[in-house]
This record gives structure tokens, sequence and C-alpha cells, in this order.
């Protein structure tokens, strides 16, 4: 793949390793044992079935016929929203903790923001009976609350992170640390495509069945599999990089990705990474961030938990340097009139992380006969308190 | 592989000279730069210095210090906060070497050296009459292809850590990249965590003894008291004590304080 990882773990310029010498030997097991598990038949199998049965796929790719009116195109909406758990994170972690299983891991340890990856986490570890502990910010959890329970439902422990920000960034250095003190019975389930190598190709490869099965179902939608537009949100940018990854060596096909502006992207409150960050190390790899010119972690902002992240993924720094996919902002404000927008229109309460990209459409202009992508990663349950609280319903 | 040739001494920095005119119960001690206050990093350097301290590690602080347990984060965060930035250290060490004469490290994260500039830091690094580096997410990877050369050309020492999991063919290339000296680390843990010593412990110390590396070897997380450095020296040429220090800058009066802090530490050593 033109624009795959190398052996030495990196993306261009971007990826690699930076870890503490205390996780070396973690990592270079993962490293050195995920490609042949993951190519193993019986993982595949078990990884198949558990999808199918357990999780629900094929998600559908679904024809917004109101959206297409609206927009001039044919736009099609990857239902990960309809997943058990209702978000993309389900794949990553049933595929992590089968290999975790192979691996002899006794115990997982997870970071979450918004807590659909913790609660994601927390049910796999529930299916193998593996006990779960996960990282939360404590501001996170205060507005999140309804996922601290859930987790705590599904038998996770929940360890508030009380340093620097108090969110996700700070659940992963926490999550980072417990792995330090602990390298030989556990795994640590990173929920997206960032982290030390082999972190972001390997969640990339369980995400990647999202644009796996999108070029098939697209095929049936409309006789060619692929389209000329997809787009996706990016925090650290898992479904983004999943609803990719089969698409990147089909260059007539635009990625368009978007991240959060917050208040706007120059406002002081933003989560804009590509647009406010410069190259650097963050959580093992090298990749863009937000930083201080001294080289300090800058605290970002978004209404979304999910895209409140400081960094990407070092495939999508990648990609944004190469001018492989087009990133993009869009601000709280836009993001909850888009997510208004797709209830009244098409009867689907996206989260606001997947809202962020259905508000980019208005900004877009498409020909009549343009096929557009856009995934819905994960639905607005567990958003209602804020679309209440903004809309005042 | 060795850098630097022992017989010839011009060409070795402060901490070779040191391991040749030393090899046992050294003591460094490890604290933030710009902790507790904003200037107090060379008073702190020249305290430690009378007080008997063998070398030292100056912190240069990080907003995501994941090696570091509370009480380091807490010190890194309060030095921020304070205003402390590489820059800025880098002028405060313009004085370093009126002040100071044991070998001194710097100690930090990987992201504020690359907004830096790897070269300029070496560069200014040397000119400090700073001696070696810590850099516990730089691996030996990364090491080698990007920022070995700048570290050579200016003398200065590179430091990798090694654990109880490490394995002894890594070891041995470790030891092999290595110019000073290797940091053991106690346990695979975060710093200040307390050393419980047991049977595997020291039968992991045993087992680094017996590969009888080129370079010296110093222990350090979880060394806190005379105990702990005790049981260190009979295995390593000395430790290094992180933490604790940092609890005692803290403290009111924390400058008077040092010189008893580090007897009760080297006491009969």
């Amino acid at each position: 793949m033109k624009y795959g990882v190398n052996e030495q773990g990196y993306y261009g310029d971007f990826g690699g390793a930076y870890i503490p010498e205390m996780l070396y030997p973690n990592v270079e097991e993962l490293r050195r044992e995920y490609v042949k598990i993951l190519d193993d038949p019986d993982f595949k199998q078990e990884f198949d079935q558990l999808m199918k049965d357990y999780v629900g796929r094929p998600s559908p790719l679904y024809h917004a016929k109101r959206y297409s009116e609206k927009y001039g195109a044919n736009i099609f909406f990857k239902r990960e929203d309809l997943n058990h758990t209702g978000s993309h994170k389900i794949n990553n972690a049933i595929g992590q903790i089968l290999l975790a299983k192979r691996l002899g891991k006794k115990r997982i340890i997870a970071e979450t923001g918004a807590g659909q990856h913790g609660v994601a986490t927390a049910t796999v570890c529930a299916l193998m009976g593996i006990e779960c502990i996960v990282y939360m910010g404590e501001i996170d959890m205060e507005r999140q609350a309804p996922n601290v329970a859930r987790m705590k439902m599904l038998g996770a422990t929940v360890i508030p992170a009380t340093s620097g920000s108090k969110t996700l960034k700070d659940a992963t250095n926490e999550a980072l640390r417990d792995w330090i003190a602990n390298p030989v019975d556990t795994h640590y389930i990173i929920g997206s495509v960032v982290g030390p190598y082999p972190y972001p190709e390997m969640v990339a490869k369980f995400q990647s069945i999202i644009s796996a099965e999108t070029k098939v179902q697209l095929k049936e939608h409309t006789g060619s599999e692929l389209p000329q537009y997809v787009l996706a949100c990016v925090g650290g940018g898992s479904n983004a990089m999943g609803m990719f990854y089969n698409f990147l060596d089909d260059e007539e096909v635009k990625l368009v990705a978007v991240e959060a502006a917050g208040k706007g992207v120059n406002s002081g409150h933003s989560a804009a990474t590509t647009a406010l960050g410069k190259e650097g190390v963050l959580h093992g790899s090298r990749t863009i961030l937000m930083q201080s010119d001294d080289g300090q972690v800058v605290e970002p902002y978004s209404i979304s938990a999910g895209l409140d992240y400081p960094g990407i993924g070092p495939q999508h720094a990648h990609l944004y340097k190469v001018n492989r996919a087009q990133y993009v902002s869009i601000t709280d404000e836009e993001s909850l009139n888009a997510g208004l927008l797709c209830c009244q229109l098409e009867g689907i309460i996206p989260a606001i992380e997947t809202a962020h990209a259905l508000a980019y459409l208005e900004k877009m202009t498409f020909k009549k006969d343009d096929n557009v992508v856009i995934c819905i990663s994960g639905r607005g349950d567990k958003d209602l308190s804020t679309y209440i609280k903004h809309f005042g319903y | 592989m060795q850098l630097f040739s022992f017989n010839d001494t011009t060409d070795m920095n402060r901490l070779n000279q040191l391991f040749a005119s030393k090899n046992k119960n050294l003591l460094s001690i490890y604290y933030t730069a710009g902790y507790p206050r904003l200037d107090t990093t060379l008073d702190i350097a020249e305290a430690l210095e009378k007080a008997g301290a063998d070398f030292l590690e100056i912190g240069f602080p990080y907003s995501d210090p994941v090696a570091d347990g509370p009480t380091i984060q807490h010190s890194s965060q309060t030095a921020l906060d304070n205003g402390m930035t590489l820059n800025l250290l880098f002028q405060q060490l313009k004085e370093l070497r009126n002040r100071v004469s044991i070998p001194v490290l710097l100690m930090g994260y990987i992201n504020p050296i690359v907004q830096y500039g790897v070269e300029r830091f070496c560069k200014d690094a040397s000119a400090a009459g700073v001696d070696g580096v810590i850099v516990p997410d730089l691996p030996m990877y990364e090491y080698e292809m990007i920022y070995r050369k700048h570290f050579e050309d200016n003398n200065l020492s590179n430091i990798f850590l090694v654990t109880p999991q490490t394995s002894e063919e890594r070891i041995r290339k470790i030891d092999g990249f290595s110019n000073s000296f290797i940091y053991l680390l106690s346990s695979s843990s975060i710093t200040g965590g307390s050393l419980q010593l047991s049977d595997s412990i020291e039968a992991y110390y045993q087992r680094i003894k017996d590969m009888h590396l080129n370079n010296p070897a110093i222990i350090g997380f979880g060394i806190s008291d005379n105990r702990s450095f005790s049981k260190a020296c009979e295995y390593a040429n000395g430790a290094i004590v992180g933490s604790a220090f940092v609890k005692l800058l803290a403290e009111e009066n924390y400058m008077e304080k040092i010189p008893e802090f580090i007897k009760a530490i080297k006491d009969s050593l």
C-alpha cells in the first residue's frame, strides 16, 4: 500500500515507537505477534463470527434520500451507529480482546474520552471474562456520567485521571503508567489509531472492515465500488482511518477528514489539530500535535469529548502532509445544528462527533451524480443532555 | 562500542572522569529545574555538590511525563506554571560551571527537545557544561537513526534504561551504545515507588552484575533512603535518588536540610 506503514513503523515522517524502555518488551511482543495472530485462520473465524452475531455486521450502507435531495448528490450513510454498543469502537475492541487472549493476557486496561471506547472495552471483557480497568479523565466522567455507569454495570473498574486537563490525554497517560507497572500480564487496548507502532496500524486494520464493507455495498447501490467523496470526523482518527483504509490507493476518491474547531479555530478553544499543530511526539508516536513553542502539549477543547484530543494518528499526519486527504474543521455550533438536521431529515440522532462530519456537507458543492459516503461513527444517545441543553427541548 | 578511550583523559567528559576515579557507592540526585521556584535551579545544584552528591540529574519539565509518578508530575507542573522552559533553563545554565564542578545530566522527554531543535539542544547543553542526557521516551532505534550524531558531535553521553524485563541481547546492545553508564531500573514502574526488595529483584541485579558490562551501572527508581541506597550499591556502582529528594524540596527551609538528607542516605558508605 502506497500510504501504508514501513517496516520501521513509520508512515513517511510519522509514527515510530517513542516509548520508555519499560514498555519496550510489551510493544515488541505486539509487533512480533500481531500480524501472525491476525493472519491465523482460527482468529479470523472467531473475529468474523463475533462481528456478525455479536456486533451485528455488516452495518448497513443507507442511501439517505432527503439528504441527497438537500445537497444535490447521492449521500450514503455508513451506519456504524447501529453496531452493538453504539459506535465503531467495538470493531477494534473485539479485535484486540481476541489478540489479548491469544497473547495469554489476564488483565485489560483502556483509556476513554467520551466513554464509547471504554464501554466497548468493558463489553468485550465481560464477553471474555477478563478483568477490565478503564482510565477516564475526571472532567469526562462528569460530562459522560451515563457511560461511566454503563462501564460499571459491565463489570469494569473506572479510575479517574486527575492529572493535567483531566480529559482524554491524561487518561491515556494514566493507562500508559499502569502498563509500565504491569508489563507482563496486562494488555492495553488503545481506542484510536494513535500510540506507538504497531498500534496505529493494528487499530486501522480492525477498523478497515468499515471501508471493506462499504465497497461491496456501494457497488450494489450504484454499480461502482468507488464514490467521489468519503467523509469522516477525526479526533485520534479511528473511524476515519477505517472509512478511508480501503480507498487510500484509489486516488480518484476524495477523502475528507473533519476535525473539531470548538469555538472557532483561532478562538483558543479548539481541537483542530492540523490547523493548529506542529510536528512532534505524543503518546508514543511522531505526529502532528497542538503544542506550545516550548513543546508542552496544549489543552484542546471541543464540545465533543471524542474529538477533544491534541493530536491525530500518525497515518493521518502523513495523509495530511502528502495531501492524500483534506483536513477541515467544524465548530461546536455547526455540529449541533447538523446533528439536529440529521434527526429531522433522516430520523437518526447522531453522536456529536459524527455531526461534525455531517456539518461539512454544507460547505461542499457536488455534481448531481456524485456518490458521497459519510461514516456515521456513533449514535447520539450519550449526547442527549448536550443537545437538550443547546436547543432547549 | 566505546566512544572514549579511558586512557586519553583529555577527551573524557566529567562523567567518564568520575567513573575512572570512583566506581562504587556513587550517589546521584534528580530534581526538576524551576521547582520549587523558577530561580532555584543552580542554588540546589551547588548545595547538592557541597553536601556530597557525586553527580546530578536536572529534569526539564514536560506537560505529559508518562514515566513519572505523582511527585515528579507535580514538580514538573509547578515548574511549568512557574514559567520554566528549555530556553530559560539554558540561560540559567550559563552560570553552571562557575558554581558546580560535578557531572550534570539533563533529563526530560523528547517533545520539548524536538521543538527546541535536536542539534541546537545538544550544542547548548554542551556549551553549558552538561555531560549527558537521559530521555526516557527516546528509544534506541530513533537514537541511532536521528540523534546519535548530534550527541556524539557535542561530547554528550546518552543514557539508556534497562528494566527487569529487558532481554540479555538488548542489554548487550544498550551496553554497546552507551558511553558513560547504564541506568538500571529497580523494577518496572514509574518514578516515586518504594523499592520492594525481593529475591527476584536481587536475582535481576545479580544477573546484570554477572554480565560484566563495559559500562558502569547505576540503579534508579524507588531509591529513597540509606537502606535502599546501600542495597543498590551492593550490586551496582551507585544509585539515583529522585522523588524522595523532590519531596524534600516541598518542605520549609529545604536548602538547610539538603546536607542532612545527603548524609543520611550515604551514611557509612
